[in-house]
């Protein structure tokens, strides 16, 4: 097989057929240090977190089929939903399966190491999202934390939040943190040091420079967030008044402080996504990826700026105009590195011999609906214009473009590109592409028309609207309804790859797939690379 | 690529311009069934926005066509079955400058003309007159500091309490206090809260801004024509967030004076308020 790979001198893979010792199953699942176990948890994990989220969003989208819906008792309970979707879909579903899951399973096997740096603490990362995600789910029972995701104070404080279940999503949030900075620095701990002989940072598979500046953006934002999180807690519980201006304190700062977090936190969830793509793309256009330098110099680009554009989501909250200008400025650079990664997607399958299967329908929808949520980016980019599309429908268009078909359409399309990797066996290509066209469909139907809805003003975060924004509504529930068929369906794949999948070999995708994954057997032994493969 | 600009320019123009245009008579200014883009802008600001909208909505719809068709065409031209031997060209120095370069162009074009009006957004410095806008849990109070402090509360229309078919179709949009405001006139709007965050949004008038306890926010209004003016809450403020719209009456300037003299003579719905009051906080 180390013929077919060009990255490969000499590499001696028929390891791994004799375990050590045969784990019990509490041994193997609960105590877990190995990188391909913790990584399934993680996938396992993101399909209950997302199942949950998107149960969640179909609620959603039935209360707002038609006006005076009726499905939701109360606004109260409308904004704690609204809440629990945003963070569950985020720290509970789309990080967990590209950073936990992909990241785990892959980061090793693509840099020639047996394992992560640091398993032990591997494990310890995976273990603290379960409890995170039992108290999310117990704030979200108590319908005591309504004040959407973004937990902006005063709602957000003991006087208008009174209940136990506020604190309980708070605590989430830090144990969630907790679990994704361990991950972070185990991540760069591997990458910086455990690459097989001869990879040099240039010769980095495209997905490990994401995962590496993932991790690096994971480092620097999530400490702000708990931060944030902390004062809040205090704020609730023992009197402080960081966020209360009745005691010297502002509402303001929280903004600044959540931010300084959440803008990092949405490029942590598209970059691992870019890092995926590039590898479909390259894999089934049989050519190395256009520009690998320019791709993995954007990916850096893209989270140095993204430091230093967060209050773009602040231009009504009254910071001053020159405030505004500048952020306004830095936002709108963002766009050059995303077009680079765009062009050179479609100039990596220019010349190529390409092959539609299902991770590339994936990945090609990925680049045309990414495209859509990238231009809406720069029109909210505009402090001017974003004056009348701050927090309407265009601005709940414009981030589900970029990450329920942005990332989520990437992890799909990783999911069907190392399943047959990961399980053994090949998924069924009919209802994959099934999968996909529901999917596309479904989420179009949702979403595009919710930039007409903003465009006319419609605010978000509303369990009822005024009846001419009727007919859009329904059918974004429509889309919904039809995404959450589609969700159906990728449980039957799952399924069928499962019971019945035709088993695969080595490098099932032939000369396109070139990095070290493609070495070892499908699944891999338990330990891979006790000899470490020698790069060229 | 000329004609097919122009014709883009206007398909957005008409998307932008859904509402129907008032030529004569007091302007409704309320969102319409299916409509696809802005409402018919009612103020300089609205007017100046919606054009850098409808500029910015024909390059990213242009962009996106672009790729939409290079994807394509790509995927057809290039499909295994029609091209078995792929390339393996992976680098181009002018196509990668191009694609670097081309995109900065498009965003300096965007940016000048946006950059103009974030400035003229921001305020008037030679206002006519001055509003306070107070956020509450969960309806909205206005305050008239230059007419000896006349305020107000405005609540929205039960559903209920809607009587005409003409009403019906603007539930959850109408209030029982309107703002009311002169034509033609600067007006400074001074917004904060006393409890949570909300943020007073008209769209038709290009106005929003967060209204912030502790904090008062300024920004400015002139309306162009008389009429109604709808807006909703738009910042999450607890149950009944989307139960508190907003309401611009817009009337003329002999009519605006009538109103207040009307108003400080009937002293049951509006009162003086003390002059502490205003003065809180003022961080601005």
């Amino acid at each position: 097989m180390s013929a077919s790979n060009p990255l490969l001198a000499d590499t001696d893979h028929a390891h791994g057929e004799h375990h050590h010792h045969e784990p019990t199953f509490a041994q193997r699942w609960l105590f877990s240090t190995n990188h391909k176990d913790i990584g399934t948890l993680y996938l396992i994990f993101a399909v209950i977190g997302g199942l949950t989220g998107g149960l969640l969003s179909i609620i959603m989208r039935a209360q707002l089929l038609h006006p005076h819906g009726t499905i939701v008792s109360n606004g109260q309970e409308w904004n704690t939903i609204v809440t629990a979707h945003g963070l569950l879909m985020i720290f509970f579903s789309v990080m967990p399966a590209l950073i936990g899951g992909f990241g785990n399973w892959f980061i090793p096997l693509m840099i020639g190491a047996p394992d992560m740096a640091f398993p032990r603490l591997n494990n310890i990362s995976f273990w603290l999202l379960v409890p995170a995600f039992i108290l999310i789910v117990t704030g979200l029972l108590m319908g005591e934390s309504g004040s959407g995701w973004t937990l902006y104070p005063p709602l957000s404080n003991a006087t208008y939040e009174t209940g136990p279940g506020m604190d309980f999503t708070l605590f989430s949030l830090h144990l969630a943190g907790i679990s994704s900075l361990l991950g972070a620095m185990n991540f760069i701990t591997t990458i910086f040091n455990m690459r097989a002989p001869g990879m040099t940072l240039h010769k980095m598979p495209l997905f490990i420079w994401a995962m590496l500046v993932t991790a690096f953006l994971l480092v620097l934002s999530l400490p702000v967030l708990a931060g944030a999180i902390t004062m809040l807690i205090c704020d609730r519980n023992f009197g402080t008044a960081f966020f209360d201006p009745a005691a010297g304190g502002d509402p303001v700062l929280w903004q600044h402080l959540f931010w300084f977090f959440g803008h990092p936190e949405v490029y942590i969830m598209i970059l691992p996504g870019f890092g995926i793509i590039s590898h479909v793309i390259s894999t089934f256009s049989r050519k190395p990826v256009f520009g690998y330098l320019g791709m993995a110099y954007a990916m850096v680009a893209i989270g140095v700026v993204g430091f230093v554009v967060w209050a773009h989501h602040m231009y009504v909250s009254g910071i001053s105009v020159d405030t505004r200008a500048y952020f306004m400025t830095a936002t709108m650079v963002i766009a050059v590195p995303t077009g680079i990664k765009i062009f050179s997607w479609i100039a990596t399958m220019w010349g190529g011999s390409i092959r539609m299967e299902v991770p590339m329908l994936w990945a090609v929808g990925f680049i045309f609906l990414f495209t859509v949520g990238g231009v809406t980016g720069v029109v909210l980019a505009n402090a001017s214009v974003d004056q009348v599309l701050h927090n309407t429908y265009y601005v709940v268009a414009h981030f589900h473009y970029v990450l329920s078909l942005g990332a989520v359409f990437s992890i799909f399309a990783g999911w069907y590109y190392w399943i047959g990797k990961m399980s053994g066996r090949q998924y069924p290509e009919f209802w994959g592409r099934v999968h996909f066209w529901m999917t596309f469909i479904g989420v179009n139907l949702t979403f595009f028309p919710m930039h007409f809805l903003g465009a006319a003003g419609m605010p978000r975060r509303y369990p009822d609207y005024p009846d001419a924004f009727a007919g859009w509504n329904f059918v974004a529930s429509i889309g919904s309804f039809i995404g959450g068929a589609a969700t159906l369906v990728f449980l039957y794949v799952a399924y069928r790859t499962f019971t019945s999948g035709e088993r695969v070999g080595d490098n099932y995708w032939g000369e396109g797939a070139t990095t070290l994954e493609w070495t070892v057997s499908s699944p891999p032994p338990f330990h891979t690379f006790e000899e470490l493969p020698q790069i060229r | 690529m000329n004609t097919l600009g122009r014709r883009l320019a206007a398909f957005v123009a008409t998307l932008a311009l859904a509402g129907p245009a008032y030529a004569d008579g007091p302007v409704l200014a309320v969102p319409k069934p299916w409509q696809l883009g802005m409402q018919a802008p009612g103020s300089p600001v609205a007017e100046k926005l919606q054009s850098l909208n409808d500029f910015v909505s024909v390059i990213i719809i242009v962009i996106t066509a672009f790729v939409a068709v290079l994807l394509a065409w790509v995927v057809f031209r290039y499909r295994a079955s029609r091209n078995p031997v792929a390339s393996t060209v992976s680098h181009n120095s002018i196509l990668e400058a191009a694609w670097t370069a081309i995109p900065v162009l498009i965003l300096v074009a965007i940016f000048i003309p946006s950059l103009r009006l974030v400035y003229y957004e921001d305020r008037t410095h030679d206002a006519d007159l001055t509003v306070k806008v107070t956020g509450h849990q969960w309806y909205w109070e206005y305050t008239y500091p230059d007419a000896g402090g006349l305020h107000f509360d405005s609540y929205m229309v039960n559903d209920e309490d809607l009587k005409t078919d003409e009403q019906k179709k603007l539930r959850h949009l109408l209030v029982d206090n309107q703002l009311v405001l002169p034509v033609g006139k600067n007006v400074r709007i001074l917004t904060t809260s006393v409890d949570v965050i909300h943020s007073f949004f008209v769209p038709s008038l290009g106005v929003q801004r967060y209204a912030i306890p502790g904090r008062t926010i300024e920004t400015w209004v002139r309306v162009n024509k008389p009429g109604d003016y709808y807006g909703e809450c738009n910042q999450i403020c607890g149950m009944n967030h989307s139960v508190m719209p907003i309401s611009v009456h817009a009337v003329s300037t002999a009519d605006f004076q009538a109103w207040l003299a009307q108003q400080k003579a009937k002293g049951s719905t509006a009162g003086l308020i003390a002059p502490t009051h205003f003065a809180l906080a003022s961080e601005h």
